[in-house]
């Protein structure tokens, strides 16, 4: 195969996950992230799971990485809960 | 409770430092329970990387010998990227890989996975799948954990979550991250052949290339990291968040540039990505840790307790866990009542140099966060390169009078002074 750049959909197709499908383990409070004028997490997720649809944020746990930096970079609070999800769910690297 | 329900020790998190504080306790007879969130320990957990061998010989001599490690590292590489130009240093060295080779390539989900079956096959007990929620607490003193509704006992807990260390938070011995303490590292798995790798870095055999490089996160502090891998590379960028989210380029995007990069594209040509992860890692050395490493019935170890040492062509971190999960477990063995515990880690920590090694590299993070090192510093080295071996038929410009004016496109002499100066302060 040729390198070639590769979108974040892409990529995240090669991962493993198992979501848990009905528990987010991140929860955003739209009514703040309305509010939030630098919204970093556009930028900063590896995995660029937040998205502006329509002038509002939006965010889809399923292909999380579980790094945290959306955790560490929200400074305005739109984040109301960030936990790891419950045991065995969410990302299994094969690598690391 | 009766006394056959409470471990010795409960470890929270099977990383290398849980793993091999794990390791030492149950072969010295202690009882351990390890828990681990991942379905497997090492499904959790990225890294760069490579091993620092020193370290699991000091759990045990000969133990890295069983381990899945990938290659021994005999190229040191560094690079300074222009934007279609590079600086390459390749600093070969077969003496580090004689004897008990200094370093190894590793791969986290193989690596943590074995050291915890070690750790079992040991006698410890290993539960994966579980997440663990919170700290038990009686009378100010740590006493054990829960996980969804079970609580399970210990004379001591010990912290080994990792970076973003939700349990450490808990424990009130650590306020919560901020992004000057850490970087977010990217990364791919690229599949290749071994005897591609073998043939792009000159490698023969177990060999394997570290390379490490400047110039390539669009003047954000950070740096590419490659290695190589048996059958795989591991290419990515750690970056600080904070200056990332300023310059508004996704980071996902700025590893897909380098990628495209003309000095790394034929590096990578013909593979085949096969795994993309991120993690958090600690940035600023000493700075960074909490005042204390316990309290009553709990100690913190390797990424939790914010170890961690960047030089800008050395990257330490999972020496350092193991190191610690070991001074852990010592101070276990040692001590005579929970207590005890706590101090005699910290005098475990100076007397295994892990202290002193931290405090030797405390400044350096001052150095690597001077801005001109990621953009200006690189470019003025790819410049002057590219005066010496321009050749275009024109007369050539007198080589002092070029070199100044170089380093004047890139730098002010104010800035070059200061900057030496922060360099000097630092060391
Ligand atoms: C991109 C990148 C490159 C790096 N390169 C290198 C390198 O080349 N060399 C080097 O030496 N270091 C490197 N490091 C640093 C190194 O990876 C870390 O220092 C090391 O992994 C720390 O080990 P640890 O055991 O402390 O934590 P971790 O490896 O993070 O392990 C923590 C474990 O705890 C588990 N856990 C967390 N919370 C819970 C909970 N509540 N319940 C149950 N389980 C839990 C996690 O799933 C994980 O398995 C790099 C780091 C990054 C991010
Ligand atoms: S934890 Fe990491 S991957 Fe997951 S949403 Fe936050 S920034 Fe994105
Ligand atoms: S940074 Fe936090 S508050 Fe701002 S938009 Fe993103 S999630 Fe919402």
């Amino acid at each position: 195969m040729t390198i070639k750049r590769q979108s974040a959909e892409e990529l995240l197709g090669l991962n493993k996950f198992n979501v848990d499908e009905g528990h987010p383990h991140i929860i955003l409070d739209k009514s703040i992230c309305a509010k939030c004028d630098e919204k970093p997490c556009l930028v900063i997720c590896p995995a660029v799971l937040y998205t502006l649809k329509g002038g509002e944020i939006n965010f889809d746990y399923a292909g999380c990485l579980e790094c945290g930096t959306c955790r560490v970079m929200c400074k305005n609070k739109g984040i109301t809960g960030w936990n790891y999800p419950r045991g065995t769910f969410g990302v299994s690297f094969r690598y690391g | 409770m009766s006394a056959d329900e409470k471990f010795d020790a409960i470890i929270i998190g099977a990383g290398p430092a849980g793993a091999a504080c794990a390791y030492v306790l149950a072969r010295e007879g202690k009882s351990v329970l390890m828990v681990e969130r991942g379905v497997t320990a090492g499904s959790k957990n990225v890294t760069g990387g490579r091993l620092y061998t020193y370290a699991m010989e000091m759990v045990e001599p000969g133990l890295y010998k069983r381990a899945p490690l990938q290659r021994k590292v005999v190229r040191e590489q560094i690079m300074m990227l222009g934007t279609k130009s590079a600086v390459t240093v390749d600093y070969a060295d077969f003496e580090f890989g004689e004897d008990v080779p200094q370093s190894y390539t590793v791969l986290r989900a193989p690596f943590d996975e074995w050291f915890a079956a070690e750790a079992e096959a040991k006698g410890a007990m290993v539960a994966t799948g579980i997440l663990v929620d919170e700290l038990l607490e009686e009378n100010g003193k740590i006493v054990g954990i829960k996980a969804g509704e079970d609580e399970m006992y210990a004379d001591v807990v010990i912290a080994a979550d990792g970076v973003n260390s939700l349990i450490g938070q808990k424990t009130g011995l650590r306020s919560d991250i901020t992004p000057h303490l850490v970087g977010v590292g990217v990364k791919e798995i690229i599949e290749l052949p071994d005897d591609v790798i073998a043939a792009r870095f000159n490698l023969s055999g177990d060999e394997g290339a570290a390379r490490l490089a400047l110039g390539c996160t669009e003047g954000t502090s950070g740096g590419m990291f490659f290695y190589t891998n048996k059958g795989s590379v591991s290419l990515g960028i750690v970056f600080n968040p904070e200056q990332a989210a300023k310059r508004g380029k996704k980071i996902q995007e700025i590893l897909q540039d380098l990628k495209m990069h003309p000095a790394i594209a034929p590096l990578i040509e013909g593979g085949t990505t096969a795994e993309y992860g991120a993690h958090l890692v600690p940035e600023v050395g000493l700075s960074g840790m909490p005042k204390k490493l316990y309290r009553d019935g709990l100690v913190m170890v390797g990424d939790a307790a914010g170890f961690g040492i960047n030089t800008g062509v050395i990257i330490r971190g999972i020496d350092l866990a193991i190191v610690s999960g070991l001074a852990a477990a010592n101070a276990v063995i040692e001590a005579d009542g929970a207590a005890a515990v706590g101090p005699l880690y910290e005098k475990q920590l100076e007397k295994l140099s892990l202290m002193p090694s931290m405090r030797l590299f405390a400044g350096w993070h001052n150095i690597l966060e001077m801005p001109r090192m990621f953009s200006e510093y690189p470019a003025l080295a790819n410049d002057a390169m590219r005066f010496m071996f321009t050749v275009d038929g024109k007369v050539p410009a007198r080589m002092d009078k070029a070199m100044l004016q170089i380093v004047r496109r890139h730098v002010t002499f104010g800035q070059l002074l200061a900057d030496g100066w922060r360099g000097y302060r630092a060391l």
